[in-house]
């Protein structure tokens, strides 16, 4: 089996690469021993299961508002007429028409896609997963030219901090959806499981968010004397130190955003009951 | 040999370490065409393992310190011997040297107003270190090499080809120096990768070749430290100075048997770390010598109070010059106070935060986290002495670097008489640097006067690179003809080189007596007769068994050297210690052993036969002389010689 | 490994430019050896012409670069006792690069494209001694001043190593590292930022971070590099906002 994967994975090609005229006549492409192909391989399916959960909930456009308060950051603003199906869920007003083809949340879902996909860690995830370039270090990735990120359509990857700038105002609607979940509108303050999700959910989808490349770009990054602005080298410093838990924390929200949403659906769908610890 | 690769230049440089890039850049902006020859990859040079820092009288930390302090702790640290006008030289201009590399590039760390920050170390009355971290001499090499690139961007810019005045010949190896008329002619060598051949012609050679470590087992330098320009410079004819004194540097890893010999920097010691023995007792406190009682703190308590408060306490005599510590830490050991593979522990990990141990050593932490499976920050290191520098060399002219071949330069580590009888740490990279540029004017002076003169340039004959070339492939001649005639299968290189390590290390080592020289002169003597029957296998391209069986040449040249030196130095100073004469002798301090190559008896043209003689080193200048103060100065000179100090001595 | 000395088998590649092969060697290992050791013991007993690179042994000068397993590694710090007794142990010279013999590879594209970025450029009128620098200023650069040109990270780059067409418009890891140092340097004083898109290749790099992965100093070259340059990039090039800020504060200049 291991065999087998790594045959597809790394196909032999003629004098290219590592079999250039030249260079040390190794035979196979790689000798590496160790189970390289394991990490794109969990990488892939972790995205996948992602990708295909999100999708079928964007468009479920169903179970999507919990205990009239909790509001799933699937559907966060949701800003569709259909969100008229569950009272108190638009908290920014209706207007995009209810259409099937269109999430509720159609206003930021794009721009929190674009965010990932544009983002230097995910980058690197799918760069190497699904397009196996390469799929590990020293080992040949399968495609006979290359040009990186200097042609369209990956010379967009630039944009990535306007998605960033997206991504902080969708960050405070989202903490905004956490907070005004406190409020149930017949039994005022509450605290119940849900809310504890929505809050850790957030406070994970702000950590990857600061922690972002581009973010510690534009704190101070960019800089050349941090001397001369100590607010901003302070900022630095702290955005750095999340930084480098950039992909750490690409990978749990991924799982804090499936986990919060289910919850909500199922509490919604009548599935669970949310347990109120206040109120 | 006419069909053997030739380039010309005006001056070439052998060896790309600090002094041989200092030399390359000084010569190429005097308007010179520089072809720089080096064993290794261009970067690489041993330069880089240096760690602590460059030592230079700025005043950036200690105002006080001035070139005056730093002359005054170079000749104390050298027991008096030193070259005192290569002393004096070293003081004034290291400053200056180091200013320059910042206008290269070069990062030093930096104080709190933004100067460059300067480190206590051993010998050194103030912090006068410029470091980075404790990978100094990676800032330094790197910030020539890109400085060398720079000037090749302007030629590049100027003429349209990178290497039209300044070429690096990375991977060629030097064997033969060529003569004319018994001036410098140029050099002959060959490509490691190919084993081709390659004459050099050039009216200058700029000897920087670095040290003779690789001579000795236990040794902290790498194998290009085979004392290649100390042996060419004696086959060309030049002299040796002081080639007894090599130092032990104190701290070298000793566990496992794979890194032992690689060094500790001292920077461990200037930073907090303390040298302990089994018993766990800081026994630097109890070999504190005569010369230096009452500049080193005598409890624990002013000791470490020194580090934050050192105008009023006395600092540590774990920071004495390397010699003593080296010593003290071979008698503990021979004491049975020593650890558990036969050092001592030099102890951080109890004096300072983690973080911090990790902020300032990051890559001595990094050393013994990979090589060793030792956390430094959280126990101690183990730690003996290694054999880390030759303060000997050639003897060159302080202010220009010449040796007594016309043409020849030499500077660096390979040049002799800048440290005396014991170098202090941090200033072997100012050494580079001061004596490389000069090294570098002199060249240049020396080729702008031959055309002044209308002089004609020195010609490279031809039987005299057929002669190299013959010598280089003696030891494949020799496989090819199978078993020899005395019916002995030939030698091999590596079990040689071997031989020679254990020999000097055992016998030519720290300690030293009579008996123990004359059995290594008798050893060495052995191992020059098997030399000639070395046999290489393979081919010449890229051939390590090759390439070191020509390096013993070298190094049986230099090893001779030492050894026949130190049996003649009858006292114990610095870098070289006698058994059986323990204590300095005054009327040793003024005289100088020379190293040469001898004319009488049965001539060997693979090693060459050394003799030592004699000489006698020039009274120091008054007003250096004034500098000291009497009392100091009664520890090492006769009475007679003290008469010219101004404050008199009885006559 | 076991035991403090042990017998075991290792691969090691041989061979010029033409051809090659891996020729086993049964040979002893210490306690605390690397496998440098290893194979400086099959030099001194059975193979005396076997080419090797090396110089300081200490991790320090970036010499011994080869691969390990099909890993690009220091010889000199890898320890032999991270392969188990029954791992296979595969020496094999730098796959990227022009092979010599061995384990010795021509690695002269790295010292070409050294050349190709231009040097430190000092402000006018400042004299030696009279620079001032805050720590926090030149740390950022200090990091990249680490590098030992141990060109592993120019080995592992698939940019070139699985296109060599490619050698051409790409510096590499180390030198766009290189450009950044200087970009970040606080007295630098030209402008590197269309250089090092245009002229060294940098949008060719997409961040797959092997070069940060094999770095023997624990440089993070994507991260703190790499990336910051991309960014300074899309500054200039990808960032309307920034033009718009830079075009009024012209106009109010």
């Amino acid at each position: 089996m291991t065999h087998l994967v790594r045959r597809i994975l790394a196909p032999e090609f003629g004098a290219h690469g590592v079999h250039s005229r030249g260079r040390a006549a190794i035979g196979s492409g790689t000798v590496r021993l160790d189970n390289w192909w394991r990490a794109p391989a969990a990488t892939t399916a972790g995205l996948l299961v992602f990708l295909l959960y999100g999708g079928f909930r964007a468009f479920q456009q169903q179970y999507f508002f919990a205990d009239e308060r909790y509001l799933t950051p699937f559907y966060s603003p949701c800003v569709s007429l259909g969100c008229a199906s569950e009272p108190g869920s638009a908290h920014f007003g209706m207007f995009l028409p209810d259409n099937p083809l269109i999430p509720y949340a159609a206003l930021s879902l794009p721009f929190l896609l674009g965010f990932r996909l544009t983002c230097y860690y995910y980058r690197k995830a799918y760069y190497r997963s699904i397009w196996l370039a390469p799929a590990a270090c020293a080992v040949p990735e399968p495609h006979a030219t290359y040009t990186g990120e200097t042609r369209l359509p990956l010379i967009l990857q630039n944009v990535h901090r306007y998605f960033f700038y997206v991504a902080l105002l969708v960050s405070l609607v989202n903490t905004y959806d956490a907070i005004v979940a406190f409020k149930h509108p017949t039994d005022g303050f509450v605290v119940g499981v849900g809310n504890i999700v929505l809050l850790v959910n957030v406070a994970l989808l702000w950590c990857y968010t600061v922690s972002c490349h581009s973010c510690r770009h534009v704190t101070g990054g960019r800089l050349k004397h941090f001397s001369k602005h100590p607010v901003r080298y302070w900022l630095w410093t702290k955005v750095s130190a999340l930084n480098t838990r950039h992909m750490l924390f690409a990978w749990v929200t991924l799982g804090t955003l499936v986990l919060t949403d289910l919850y909500i659906a199922l509490v919604a769908a009548g599935t669970v009951t949310d347990l109120r610890l206040v109120g | 040999m006419t069909d053997t690769e030739r380039h010309e230049a005006d001056v070439l440089v052998i060896g790309a370490g600090g002094a041989g890039l200092r030399a390359a850049i000084e010569a190429r902006e005097r308007g010179l065409r520089v072809a720089i020859v080096c064993k290794s990859l261009f970067g690489k040079a041993h330069t880089v393992m240096a760690e602590g820092g460059c030592a230079a009288a700025m005043g950036n930390v200690a105002e006080k310190d001035s070139w005056q302090v730093h002359f005054r702790d170079t000749m104390r640290g050298g027991k008096f011997l030193n070259s005192w006008r290569m002393a004096e030289l070293h003081a004034q201009e290291a400053p200056d040297r180091v200013w320059e590399l910042e206008t290269w590039g070069a990062l030093f760390d930096r104080t709190a107003d933004g100067r460059i920050h300067q480190r206590n170390f051993g010998g050194h009355t103030y912090p006068r270190l410029a470091h980075v971290g404790d990978r100094t001499g990676l800032e330094l090499i790197r910030t020539l090499q890109q400085r060398i690139v720079a000037l090749q961007q302007a030629d590049h810019a100027e003429t349209g080809d990178h290497e039209s005045r300044l070429r690096v010949f990375a991977e060629c190896t030097v064997t033969e120096l060529l003569t004319d008329g018994g001036a410098v002619a140029g050099a002959f060598g060959y490509w490691r990768e190919s084993g081709r051949f390659v004459v050099f012609t050039a009216p200058a050679v700029v000897l920087a070749t670095g040290g003779i470590g690789k001579s000795f087992q236990v040794t902290s330098n790498s194998w290009e430290y085979t004392g290649d320009g100390q042996a060419l410079a004696l086959r060309a004819g030049a002299d040796l100075v002081d080639m007894e004194f090599v130092q032990f540097h104190p701290t070298g890893m000793v566990w496992p048997p794979s890194v032992k010999g690689i060094l500790v920097t001292e920077g461990v010691r200037g930073d907090g770390g303390v040298l302990r023995n089994s018993r766990g007792e800081r026994f630097m406190f109890g070999y504190v010598p005569d010369v230096f009682k009452g500049q080193y703190a005598q409890t624990e308590d002013e000791a470490d109070r020194w580090y934050d408060d050192q105008d009023a306490n006395r600092r540590t005599p774990d920071l004495l010059p390397r010699d003593e510590v080296a010593r003290a830490i071979n008698t503990e050991v021979k004491e049975g106070r020593g650890s558990k593979h036969g050092g001592v522990l030099l102890d951080i990990a109890s004096r300072l935060p983690a973080e911090e141990i990790k902020r300032r050593l990051p890559s001595m932490y990094h050393q013994f986290k990979e090589l060793a499976d030792v956390d430094i920050t959280a126990e101690p290191m183990e730690v003996g002495p290694t054999c880390h520098y030759v303060m000997g060399g050639i003897d060159v002219d302080p202010d220009t670097g010449a040796t007594a071949v016309p043409g020849l330069f030499a500077a660096g580590e390979c040049a002799g008489g800048m440290h005396g009888s014991n170098r202090l740490g941090g200033n072997s990279l100012s050494d580079l640097l001061v004596f490389g540029r000069r090294a570098g004017i002199g060249a240049a002076d020396h080729v702008g006067g031959l055309a002044a003169r209308g002089g004609r340039r020195p010609a490279v004959h031809d039987e005299d690179v057929d002669a190299a070339a013959e010598l280089a492939l003696a030891p494949f001649a020799r496989a090819a003809g199978g078993v020899d005639e005395d019916g002995a299968a030939g030698e091999n290189p590596y079990a040689l080189h071997a031989d020679l390590q254990r020999t000097m290390n055992d016998l030519v080592g720290i300690i030293r007596t009579e008996a123990e020289m004359t059995a290594a002169l008798d050893r060495l003597a052995g191992l020059r007769a098997r030399l000639r029957d070395v046999v290489v296998e393979g081919h010449r391209q890229y051939n390590p068994g090759w390439h070191l069986a020509l390096d013993l040449r070298n190094m049986l040249m230099v090893g001779e050297a030492v050894a026949s030196s130190a049996l003649r130095r009858t006292e114990s100073r610095g870098g070289h210690t006698r058994d059986d004469y323990p204590t300095l002798d005054a009327r040793w301090r003024h005289r100088v052993l020379v190293t040469h190559t001898r004319t009488d008896g049965p001539a060997d043209p693979v090693v060459p036969r050394v003799a030592v003689d004699v000489a006698e080193r020039d009274p120091m200048r008054p007003d250096l002389f004034a500098l000291f103060e009497l009392e100091e100065l009664e520890k090492y000179y006769t009475p007679a010689e003290l008469t010219a100090h101004p404050e008199g001595g009885t006559p | 490994m076991t035991g403090p000395s042990d017998s075991r088998v290792v691969r090691v590649w041989r061979g010029d430019a033409d051809d090659g092969e891996l020729v086993d060697f049964q040979v002893e290992a210490h306690e605390g050896e690397v496998v440098l050791d290893v194979l400086h013991r099959i030099q001194a007993t059975q193979a005396p012409d076997l080419a090797i690179r090396w110089n300081c042994k200490a991790g320090k000068c970036g010499s011994c670069s080869a691969e390990i397993n099909g890993r690009p590694r220091l010889l000199c710090m890898t320890r032999m006792s991270v392969f188990t007794q029954y791992d296979e142990i595969v020496i094999t010279p730098l796959r990227t690069f022009p092979v010599i013999r061995d384990l010795v590879t021509d690695v002269s594209f790295n010292y070409t494209k050294a050349r190709e970025i231009p040097a430190f450029v000092p402000p006018p009128g400042l004299g030696p001694g009279e620079y001032r620098m805050a720590q926090a200023d030149v740390e950022r650069s200090q990091e990249f001043r680490k590098c030992i040109e141990c060109f592993l990270c120019q080995d592992v780059c698939h940019v070139v190593r699985d296109h060599e067409e490619n050698k051409s418009a790409f510096a590499g890891p180390r030198h766009l590292m290189r450009v950044a140092e200087l970009e970040m340097h606080p007295l630098d004083t030209a402008d590197r930022v269309p250089a090092v898109q245009d002229q060294h290749g940098l949008g060719l790099c997409n961040i797959t971070k092997c070069c940060t992965e094999v770095c023997p100093e624990g440089i993070k070259i994507t991260d703190n590099a790499l990336i910051p340059m991309k960014e300074r990039v899309a500054d200039r090039r990808y960032d309307p906002l920034v033009w718009l800020g830079r075009t009024i504060s012209r106009r109010r200049d």
